[in-house]
């Protein structure tokens, strides 16, 4: 209850501040203007990035990773936190407002204020500003006693960034206790009789500073009021001008970051947005060399990082000791362009990134997983920008000796190996498999359905043309009319891309479309997700594309394959969702249907899954890379999965089959731990009946059958 | 038949096994030949080997001079072409320094030149019909060449068995004089000599030898752990130098250390002769090999066509196995 | 310093199995890729890196037709100046002295300080280099895996002995070096640059250009002819162990323990 006598006592309070404040407001807005305005510098340099399309989609990201905090609770603690103060900071926004208005206009009350919803919104603002501070204290115990790992700051990487984070939470906290003591203050005044105080929420941090201020003389109260006001005012404003120096930016940018965020994350930034693949003879330098490469959404990615360390926690590079992280490849970033595009200052030349801030290994260590994107809360992009700054080394013929080789072979005979084109569809042609399956070559149109895209490691690979091998088995079994383009395929380049060598993808891919199309087929069907994710999005005007783990699922409940029992029921299963499978595409629960269709089965999830699954160590040319890392990838996922209590791994992938074959025996794992792909499993567990085959001709492809799909090899 | 020379090289005091190669190249180029040895060098080391050579040479061509203490192509050319006659044939050891040598010298005698030479395949008239190597071993090629204005061979080390010839002394001829004042555009400077690795590996009786086939670093382990089992030691060729798997010290080749195991175990090498230029005192070879046709298996005593990145850890499962169960 | 690298194409053998034809004697060339001579093309970068640090200019110079060129334009595309096609029938069937012949008459026509080759290509040579020296007068060295320029007229470069040693030696300019593998790490040279280039001109030279008579040059004053290819009865060779891989590994054990490789 406010009555005139009293708002008239509280404007005294202030009145001699007025000039003082109404400078503080100027001053302040006009350097946090000028500082956003500087801020915005090398955006206007940067390279275009289209992100205007879709409003309302846009909206609705903004809804659910905004305003949602839709990624926070995936670290349930900092999560949890952090949705408090987002909601405290927005419930505060009003009242906030209303505080810096009320010094410097008499008789402001803020609209709507008195009255119910008023005292409603009071209370509520009461407890905000106490659970904010709260926050800020649990903040500071978090940093200062339990020091989570992801907060460190490695030493290469330059000192701790913890002091400037106690800093700037011991400034919010300030804040709140500035803000609580106004409205304590204010309230004291209004009761100095003891009346009941009607606008101060029990137990809330204005409540008790008020019960110490409750016998405090008049005139003290005046200083209180003025001077938490004035701290009130400075802090605020202090704040406001300090965060774009810093990783509080995200606070202003957040809502911006997530509005122009990618909305299909899964199409590569091409070499210049806007610019056809038949144009791009006229641009003079491919990918990210210095800081102004970057498109303007990259650079406001750089900006907007809150450096929570989410994602380098889940970056399997980093885990494993390789010289990337992703949360500094962006702090590095910022700090480069709050260098060179300083606020006071000149804008000063820049210079080539890699070899500067950023060494070669460290982006060569990227196996594009994507963990890091699935975690951010920000929604930042790391994809884009390493495969545009691998463009760019590209450019400038800074390739490792070890990539080469394979790039060299992939120019020359369309697969890393160098192996010749024409043996590409041997692994059809092996004797016993002959014998109880036809592959046939799609030479021309010749109204086949479906294609078996194969690609070059399942072809090439001894081992793992035994996954081709099955897959057609299983595409046989269902009746699909199907057929391989031999050696008319080409690798997919999905690594080739992703690795910067956009030319010699373009080449690929516009031979392996020729070939797709000239064969006329209606869909394409593969066992590898690296072609399938090509072909689906990297690829146009190509029939659409099936893994083979969604083919499985179909039929299995269409009832068209059903599955023997195991005959080791002892065994615990784990399937490892490989990353471009699952995370890159969400296809978490076919390859998991496929599984739990075979009776007899026990399965068991690791705890790193679905979109938190680890990556195996890379596909395509990052099986040519030599990292430098303390441990492999598929080591620490081995692990995993006998962590678990698994002792076979079911993979979906050749390359996860690859990375975790050779970890188990690097990790002298072998005897102890198996693994398999979803095919091989399947393909052994089918029940087969050949009714059209006379007995004796069905006896023999039946032991054909048998010995030739042995089990856990 | 024109005549016939084989330039020698020798260190501290010894003529290189090569003499005695070179010889018996002479002697199918014709057998009636008694072919000269030519050496160059300074001071009393050069006397001792010229001494021994009476065996296969008749004639021994000592070329001493101050500048030549110290093997310079350069310069040795300019004191062969003082004293060969015109249209000689010239063998030279298909090795760093006859590499440096040979084909300068041919221009410079205006004679033929054919290198690394495997076989002498007939002689006619002035045609010698000679047989190489192209592609890294991986076909055969026999050569014409016309002799009639001399020729320059450079032989393959090893490729022809050293003679046991007749008895002899072979008249050491001093040639030094006519070769007169020496000097060259190229000045040897030092030696400077590997870095001595943490293994020796022409201390050890076994080796496991890994080429190209270990295909990628973190496999150099495998061949680690059965060098381990065995008491051997890991040496390696080329390819795994270059692409920095393995350090120098570990190179076995003509470019790298020269062996003599007892056994040596060449896994994924392809056979290429400077790796096996590398190999001496005939070791017991078992060679394995993904590729049936890898050159190695014409040199190798046994050969196994298998994936070396299955067969090494199996074979050291049996070793380990071996040397826990105490012998019957 | 202008530098000149003489390169070659020649098949990538990597992967290819070299396989003679039905005939057995001549090799299947049909379906083989070519490449540039891996040895040239670390003399190439080397060029590069020399001139990078004190200036000049590199030519990359090949005999051959118009297959040859796409070796050229490689190598431009790495960043060599020039690139130039020495062309003419009259230059099938040399052997390696006419060769160096040709490429002697080329570089004479310009000015160049440093000549590389590499130490040998797929026929395993390693001739051209030295014959090339020779033919010019100029001081050479072979197996070179190090190059320092001391000064605008020598230079200090390190040859490859056994035992992984390196001979240290100071040589005049102008001068002749064959490099050997692994003196560098050459560059990426991608498709994009590659395509860059496919219109750059190349200079071409014919025997005429160069003032190459019949005797000198060609089939005719070949000295040296293959004949043919073939591949050698294995005859002798290894014993190939035949069996399981448990029974070859006691087999193996049984042999090595008797050579006394085990205790």
């Amino acid at each position: 209850m406010q009555d005139v006598e009293s708002v008239a006592q509280l404007t005294s309070w202030l009145v001699t501040g007025r000039i003082l404040f109404l400078l503080i407001h100027l001053l302040g807005v006009a350097l946090f203007s000028y500082i956003v305005a500087r801020r915005l510098v090398p955006l206007i340099r940067g390279e275009r990035d289209f992100r205007l399309d879709q409003p309302w989609v846009r909206l609705g990201r903004v809804l659910k990773y905004w305003l949602g905090q839709w990624k926070q609770p995936r670290y349930r603690a900092a999560g949890t936190l952090h949705i408090f103060i987002f909601v405290g900071f927005l419930v505060l926004a009003i009242r906030a407002f209303s505080v810096l208005i009320v010094g410097v206009s008499r008789n402001f009350v803020m609209p709507g204020s008195s009255g119910r919803a008023g005292h409603i919104y009071d209370i509520v603002t009461d407890y905000a500003a106490t659970v904010v501070f709260l926050c800020m204290v649990i903040a500071v115990v978090r940093r200062l006693v339990f020091k989570p790992a992801r907060y460190a700051v490695p030493v290469r990487f330059g000192k701790s960034h913890t002091a400037d984070a106690i800093f700037l939470l011991s400034l919010i906290a300030l804040l709140m206790m500035a803000d609580s003591l106004f409205a304590a203050v204010k309230a004291a005044e209004q009761s100095p009789q003891g009346q009941p105080v009607g606008v101060l929420a029990a137990f809330s941090l204005p409540w008790m500073f008020w019960h110490v201020l409750v016998s405090t003389p008049l005139s003290t109260l005046g200083r209180l009021y003025f001077g938490a006001y004035l701290v009130h005012e400075v802090t605020f404003y202090f704040l406001l001008c300090y965060r774009p120096f810093g990783i509080q930016f995200h606070v202003e940018t957040s809502l911006f970051n997530i509005y122009f965020t990618k909305l299909d994350r899964e199409i590569l930034k091409p070499v210049r947005w806007g610019v056809g693949d038949e144009h791009l003879d006229h641009v003079k330098s491919f990918g990210v060399k210095t800081f102004e490469d970057f498109t303007w959404k990259h650079m406001l990615d750089f900006y907007s990082c809150a450096d929570c360390g989410r994602c380098s926690d889940n970056c399997p590079a980093n885990t494993v000791g390789r010289p990337l992280s992703p949360r500094f490849i962006t702090t590095k970033a910022r700090d480069y362009s709050f260098q060179h595009y300083p606020v006071f200052g000149r804008v000063n030349n820049g210079t080539a990134l890699v070899g500067s801030i950023y060494s070669q290994d460290e982006i060569w260590s990227c196996t594009t997983c994507g963990a890091c994107e699935q975690e951010c809360p920000l929604l930042v992009e790391y994809i884009d920008k390493i495969v545009d700054l691998r463009r760019g080394m590209v450019d400038e013929g800074n390739v490792p000796q070890s990539l080469q080789k394979p790039l060299k072979a992939l120019a020359s005979r369309g697969n890393p190996y160098g192996k010749m084109e024409k043996k590409r569809a041997d692994w059809a042609s092996a004797k016993e498999f002959r014998q109880i399956c036809r592959v046939k070559t799609l030479d021309h149109c010749n109204g086949t359905e479906t294609l078996y895209f194969v690609d070059s490691i399942t072809s090439y690979d001894d081992r793992m043309q035994a996954i081709g091998r099955a897959t057609a088995k299983i595409l046989n079994h269902v009746g699909e009319n199907f057929g391989i383009l031999g050696a008319a395929e080409r690798d997919s380049a999905h690594e080739v891309r992703r690795f910067g060598e956009e030319t010699l993808f373009m080449a690929l891919r516009d031979h392996n479309a020729n070939a797709i199309k000239a064969s006329g087929v209606r869909r394409i069907v593969t066992a590898d997700p690296h072609a399938y994710n090509a072909l689906k999005h990297d690829y146009k005007d190509v029939p659409p594309v099936e893994h083979i783990s969604q083919v499985i699922a179909r039929e299995v409940q269409a009832g068209k394959i059903k599955f023997n029992p195991l005959l080791n029921q002892d065994d615990v299963y784990t399937y490892h969702d490989p990353c471009y499978l699952g995370r890159h595409n969400q296809i978490y629960d076919n390859p998991r249907r496929v599984l739990d269709a075979i009776p007899g089965l026990k399965r068991v999830e690791m705890s790193r899954s679905r979109d938190r699954s680890f990556c195996c160590g890379g596909g395509g040319l990052m099986l040519f890379y030599e990292p430098k890392e303390d441990q492999r990838m598929g080591v620490k996922r081995v692990q995993m999965a006998a962590e678990a209590g698994a002792n076979v791994i079911v993979t979906a992938c050749p390359f996860c089959m690859v990375n975790i074959e050779d970890a188990i025996k690097v990790a002298g794992m072998e005897g102890k731990i198996a693994v398999i792909d979803l095919t091989e499993l399947a393909d052994q567990q089918i029940v087969r009946e050949c009714p059209d085959l006379k007995e004796e001709q069905a006896a023999e492809i039946k032991e054909c059958v048998t010995a030739s799909s042995d089990s856990l090899k | 038949m024109a005549r016939i020379f084989a330039y020698i090289a020798h260190k501290d005091g010894v003529a290189s096994d090569a003499a005695f190669e070179l010889a018996a190249v002479a002697r199918k180029i014709d057998p009636a030949a008694a072919p000269t040895a030519i050496l160059t060098g300074w001071g009393p080391n050069l006397d001792a080997a010229c001494k021994n050579l009476g065996a296969s040479y008749a004639e021994t061509w000592k070329i001493a001079n101050e500048v030549l203490s110290y093997p310079n192509a350069e310069l040795v050319r300019k004191a062969l072409q003082k004293v060969l006659p015109s249209n000689s044939i010239v063998l030279v050891a298909h090795e760093h320094f006859g590499i440096d040598l040979a084909p300068g010298l041919s221009v410079k005698m205006g004679s033929a030149f054919v290198s690394d030479v495997l076989d002498i395949a007939g002689v006619e008239g002035t045609g010698i019909k000679l047989v190489r190597q192209e592609f890294g071993g991986q076909v055969s090629a026999h050569v014409q060449c016309d002799v009639s204005s001399g020729a320059v061979f450079t032989i393959r080390p090893g490729a022809f068995r050293a003679t046991e010839s007749t008895a002899g002394r072979s008249l050491v001829v001093d040639k030094s004089g006519e070769v007169g004042s020496l000097a060259a555009g190229r000045r040897y400077l030092e030696t400077v000599v590997a870095e001595a690795g943490d293994v020796d590996i022409t201390k050890y009786n076994v080796l496991v030898s890994i080429g190209r086939g270990i295909q990628e670093k973190d496999n150099v382990a495998i061949a680690l752990e059965l060098a381990d089992a065995m008491g051997a030691a890991v040496s390696c060729s080329r390819p795994v130098v270059d692409a920095k798997w393995m350090e120098k010290s570990r190179q076995v080749g003509s470019s790298g250390k020269t062996v003599k195991p007892k056994v040596y175990l060449a896994c994924g090498i392809s056979g290429a002769f400077q790796h096996l230029a590398g190999i001496k005192g005939n070791p017991f070879l078992i060679a394995i090999n993904k590729n049936p046709k890898a050159p190695i298996f014409q040199v190798a005593d046994v050969g196994i066509v298998d994936d070396i990145l299955e067969f090494l850890p199996e074979l050291t499962n049996k070793v380990r196995e071996m040397r826990s169960t105490p012998a019957k | 310093m202008e530098i000149v690298v003489c390169a070659k194409r020649v098949p990538d053998t990597s992967e290819n199995e070299i396989e003679l034809n039905t005939a057995g004697n001549e090799i299947e060339r049909g379906e083989l890729v070519y490449t540039i001579n891996e040895p040239d093309n670390y003399a190439v970068e080397e060029a590069l890196q020399i001139v990078a640090k004190i200036g000049g200019s590199v030519t990359v110079a090949t005999i051959g037709g118009e297959d040859d060129e796409e070796v050229l334009r490689r190598e431009m595309a790495m960043g060599a100046n020039h690139g130039v096609l020495i062309t003419d029938e009259r230059f099938s069937g040399s052997d390696g002295r006419g060769i160096a012949t040709i490429l002697k008459a080329f570089i004479q026509k310009g000015r160049y300080d440093l000549i590389l080759t590499g130490v040998q290509a797929e026929a395993g040579g390693a001739q051209i280099g030295g014959m090339l020296a020779a033919l010019l007068d100029y001081p050479f060295a072979s197996l070179v895996n190090s190059i320092e320029v001391l000064d605008g007229r020598r230079l200090k470069i390190s040859r490859e002995i056994e035992g992984g040693n390196k001979e240290m030696n100071e040589i005049d300019l102008p001068c002749v070096l064959s490099i050997q593998t692994g003196i560098n790490e050459p560059r990426y040279v991608g498709m994009r640059g590659i395509r860059q280039v496919a219109s750059v001109p190349i200079q071409t030279f014919s025997a005429v250009d160069l003032g190459i008579g019949a005797g000198t040059a060609g089939a005719a004053a070949a000295k040296v002819k293959r004949v043919d290819y073939f591949v050698p009865s294995l005859g002798k060779g290894a014993e190939i162990l035949h069996g399981s891989r448990e029974e070859i590994i006691d087999k193996v054990l049984e042999l090595v323990t008797a050579k006394g490789g085990l205790k």
